[in-house]
C-alpha cells in the first residue's frame, strides 16, 4: 500500500523536524511549539468541519474550557481556589516539584475529559442546526462561554489566574510544554487519521455530502455527529491545559478564548491546505504559520493584511485548499480510477 | 396471500390549506410489487414521505408488519428495513462508488462500539462489489459518485438501498430521467431484486409502460384522495383513472 508508506514517511519527516529544529535552533522552540498547537487545532477542526461539513467557529470553547479545566484542578490540589484567585495573584503558592508534575499530568487529562463531557452535552442541541447556523451558532457558543468565564469570580474573572510556576530553569519549562505540544499534534493526528479509516469516517462523510439521505439510510446521524464533536474537544481541552501552563498567566478573552485569533485561524488553516484531507489541514497549519511569522517579522503592519488576503484568495479562487485542488488536478493519485475490468471474475470485455 | 406488510389507514396530511393526503389507505403485499400512479401533484410523494416518518401526519394510521410507525422518526423506520430512494436522486456526492456502497450496510443492530468498526471485512466488500456489478457500475467503483451521469446515480442509489438488505424499498419514480433504452433494464433490475432478494417493492411511477407490467396491484390518487386499487387491467380500464389523467368531457 503506497498510501500507507507515504503516511508513514510524512510523519518520519514531522517527527524528525519536530526533534531536530528545537535541538539546532533553540531560539526557534517557542515558535515551534505554537506551530504544533496550530497543526492540532487546524486537524481537530477539520474532523467536525471538513470530513462532516460542520463548520464550527466554537471550537475554541474547548481549549479555553481545558486551560480553565487544568488550572482549577492544579491550583486545587494544593490550596483553596477560590482564595487564591480572590487575591489577584497575592499569593504565592509554593508547589513542591512533585505536587507541580501531579497537577500539570492530571490538569491535562482533566481539561481534555471536561471538554469532552462539554461537547457531549451542548452537542446535540448544537449539532441539530445546519450551515450556516451551526456556525453562527457555534461562534456565539465561544463568545458565550468567554463571557461567563469572565463574570465567574471563582476562577478570577476578568483578571484571570497565575498558573503554578515551573520548577526549574524557563529554558527547560518551555522545553517541557514544547514536547507536550508536539506528542498531543501528533498522536491526534494518528488518532484522526486510524478512526477515519473506520466505519466512522465513512458516516461522518455520508452526513457531509447528505446529512437527509444518511438518515434516510438509517445510519444513527446525531451519534455521529456528537462524537465527531467530542474527539477534537478532547485534544483540544488537553492542548489548552498544556497553553495555559506555557503562558504562566490565563486570563478569559486574549488567552482562554481568542476566537478572533486562533478560532479563525484553525479554520483558515483546514481550508487552506484542503479541508476533508488527511494531511491538508498540517499543510495549511504549517504554510499559516510561516507566513504569519515571517510577515510579523519583516512586514510588521501589514501581518493581517497578509494573513487576510490568504483567507479571501483561498475563498475565492481554490475553496477546496492546496490537497483539494491537487485532487481534482490528479484524481487518479487520489485512487480516482475507472477499473479495466468490467464484471468481477475479471473478465475483460471488449470496449464497446 | 402471504397478507400486509405496509398497511395504510385513513392516513390525511395537509400542509396549511393544501390538503395533500385525504383519508387514504393502502396495503402493500409482502413480497409483491406494488404500484401507486397519479396525475402531479396527487400526493403520491407526501405519502411516501408519511410512510418513512420525514413528517408527522395528521390522522389515520401506518402499520409496518403490525407494528404502528407513524409516530418513530426518519432512521428509526429505516432501521427496521424500510427503506426508501427519493425522486431527486439523493447519494453521497464526494465519495466514491465503493464507499457509498460500505457504508449504506444495514444499521440495524448497532451498538455504540460498532461506530469505529471497521468497514473492509471481506464479505461486505464482496457483497457491495456484486450489486455493483448487478446494476452494471463495477468497473467504475472507485471514482467519485457525484460525477456520475444521473443515471448511473440512480443506479447507485438503488444498488445502495439493496445493500441495506431491506424488507420493502419505496422508490420513488425509478425511471425519471433515464434513457429509455436504459429503462428496461430497470426494469429487468427491479424485478430480480424482488424475486432473488425477496425484496418487496412500492413504487411511484408515471411512466405506465413499466408500472402495468411491473406491479401485480396499482392504487391511484388523484387530488390527494385514493380513486381506484386493483390489478394493472382493472386499474388501466377504470374510468376515473382515465377521466383523472385525461381530463373529464
Amino acid at each position: 500500500m503506497s498510501a500507507q508508506k507515504l503516511d508513514l514517511s510524512l510523519y518520519g519527516v514531522l517527527i524528525a523536524a519536530g526533534i531536530l529544529v528545537p535541538l539546532l535552533a533553540p531560539a526557534f522552540t517557542s515558535q515551534m511549539a505554537i506551530l504544533w498547537l496550530m497543526v492540532l487545532m487546524a486537524v481537530t477542526w477539520d474532523m467536525t468541519g471538513g470530513q462532516m461539513g460542520y463548520n464550527s467557529l466554537g471550537n475554541i470553547a474547548f481549549f479555553g474550557i481545558g486551560m480553565y479545566a487544568s488550572a482549577v484542578v492544579q491550583i486545587g490540589i494544593v490550596y483553596d481556589v477560590a482564595e487564591y484567585t480572590a487575591a489577584f495573584g497575592a499569593i504565592k503558592v509554593d508547589f513542591t516539584v512533585e505536587q507541580y508534575w501531579t497537577g500539570l499530568l492530571l490538569g491535562i487529562g482533566f481539561g481534555g475529559v471536561v471538554a469532552t463531557v462539554f461537547a457531549l452535552i451542548i452537542g446535540p442541541f448544537m449539532l441539530g442546526l445546519r450551515g450556516p447556523y451551526f456556525a453562527i451558532g457555534t461562534l456565539g457558543l465561544a463568545v458565550a462561554v468567554a463571557e461567563l468565564v469572565s463574570g465567574w469570580s471563582y476562577v478570577g474573572g476578568g483578571s484571570g489566574i497565575s498558573m503554578p510556576v515551573f520548577p526549574g530553569e524557563a529554558a527547560s519549562g518551555s522545553q517541557v510544554f514544547y514536547v507536550l505540544l508536539f506528542v498531543l499534534a501528533i498522536l491526534a493526528h494518528v488518532v484522526i487519521r486510524a478512526i477515519y479509516k473506520t466505519r466512522f469516517g465513512l458516516a461522518i462523510n455520508a452526513i457531509r455530502d447528505d446529512e437527509d439521505k444518511a438518515e434516510a439510510m438509517g445510519i444513527h446521524t446525531t451519534r455521529y455527529k456528537v462524537t465527531a464533536w467530542m474527539v477534537p474537544a478532547f485534544f483540544m481541552g488537553m492542548a489548552g491545559a498544556v497553553f495555559g501552563n506555557m503562558s504562566g498567566f490565563i486570563e478569559p478573552l486574549e488567552v482562554a478564548f481568542p476566537t478572533a485569533t486562533f478560532g479563525i485561524f484553525m479554520v483558515a488553516m483546514a481550508l487552506l491546505g484542503g479541508k476533508g484531507t488527511v494531511w491538508g489541514p498540517v499543510l495549511g497549519a504549517i504554510l499559516f504559520h510561516i507566513v504569519k511569522e515571517v510577515t510579523w517579522t519583516h512586514l510588521l503592519g501589514w501581518q493581517w493584511v497578509a494573513l487576510g488576503a490568504i483567507i479571501i484568495i483561498n475563498i475565492v479562487y481554490f475553496q477546496q485548499g492546496i490537497l483539494g485542488w491537487a485532487q481534482d488536478r490528479w484524481p487518479s493519485l487520489f485512487g480516482v480510477t475507472v477499473d479495466e475490468k468490467t464484471t468481477r471474475t475479471g473478465q475483460a470485455e471488449a470496449a464497446k | 396471500m402471504s397478507g400486509s406488510l405496509i398497511e395504510v389507514r385513513g392516513v390525511s396530511k395537509s400542509f396549511g390549506g393544501v390538503v395533500a393526503n385525504k383519508e387514504v389507505s393502502i396495503d402493500v403485499a409482502e413480497g409483491g410489487i406494488t404500484g401507486l400512479i397519479g396525475p402531479n401533484g396527487s400526493g403520491k410523494t407526501t405519502l411516501f414521505n408519511s410512510i418513512v416518518g420525514y413528517h408527522p401526519i395528521d390522522e389515520g394510521s401506518i402499520k409496518f408488519k403490525g407494528q404502528e410507525i407513524s409516530k418513530l422518526r426518519v432512521p428509526d423506520i429505516a432501521r427496521l428495513g424500510l427503506l426508501r430512494t427519493f425522486q431527486q436522486t439523493r447519494i453521497y456526492s464526494k465519495m466514491d462508488c465503493m464507499k457509498n456502497m460500505l457504508i449504506s450496510v444495514s444499521h440495524r443492530d448497532e451498538g455504540l462500539g460498532s461506530m469505529f468498526g471497521s468497514m473492509h471485512d471481506r464479505e461486505t466488500e464482496a457483497f457491495a462489489e456484486e450489486l455493483l456489478e448487478f446494476v452494471g457500475l463495477y468497473q467504475k467503483r472507485f471514482l467519485i459518485a457525484g460525477e456520475l451521469s444521473f443515471g448511473q446515480q440512480k443506479l447507485l442509489e438503488f444498488a445502495m438501498a439493496l445493500m441495506n438488505r431491506p424488507k420493502v424499498l419505496l422508490l420513488d419514480e425509478p425511471t425519471a430521467g433515464i434513457n429509455p433504452t436504459l429503462i428496461n433494464g430497470l426494469i429487468d433490475r427491479l424485478k430480480r431484486a424482488n424475486e432473488q432478494f425477496g425484496i418487496t417493492l412500492f413504487v411511484i411511477e408515471h411512466n405506465m409502460r413499466v408500472i402495468m407490467n411491473l406491479a401485480d396491484r396499482i392504487s391511484c390518487l388523484a387530488h390527494g384522495e385514493l380513486l381506484a386499487t386493483g390489478t394493472p387491467d382493472e386499474v388501466q380500464n377504470d374510468p376515473r383513472v382515465v377521466e383523472a389523467y385525461l381530463g373529464a368531457h
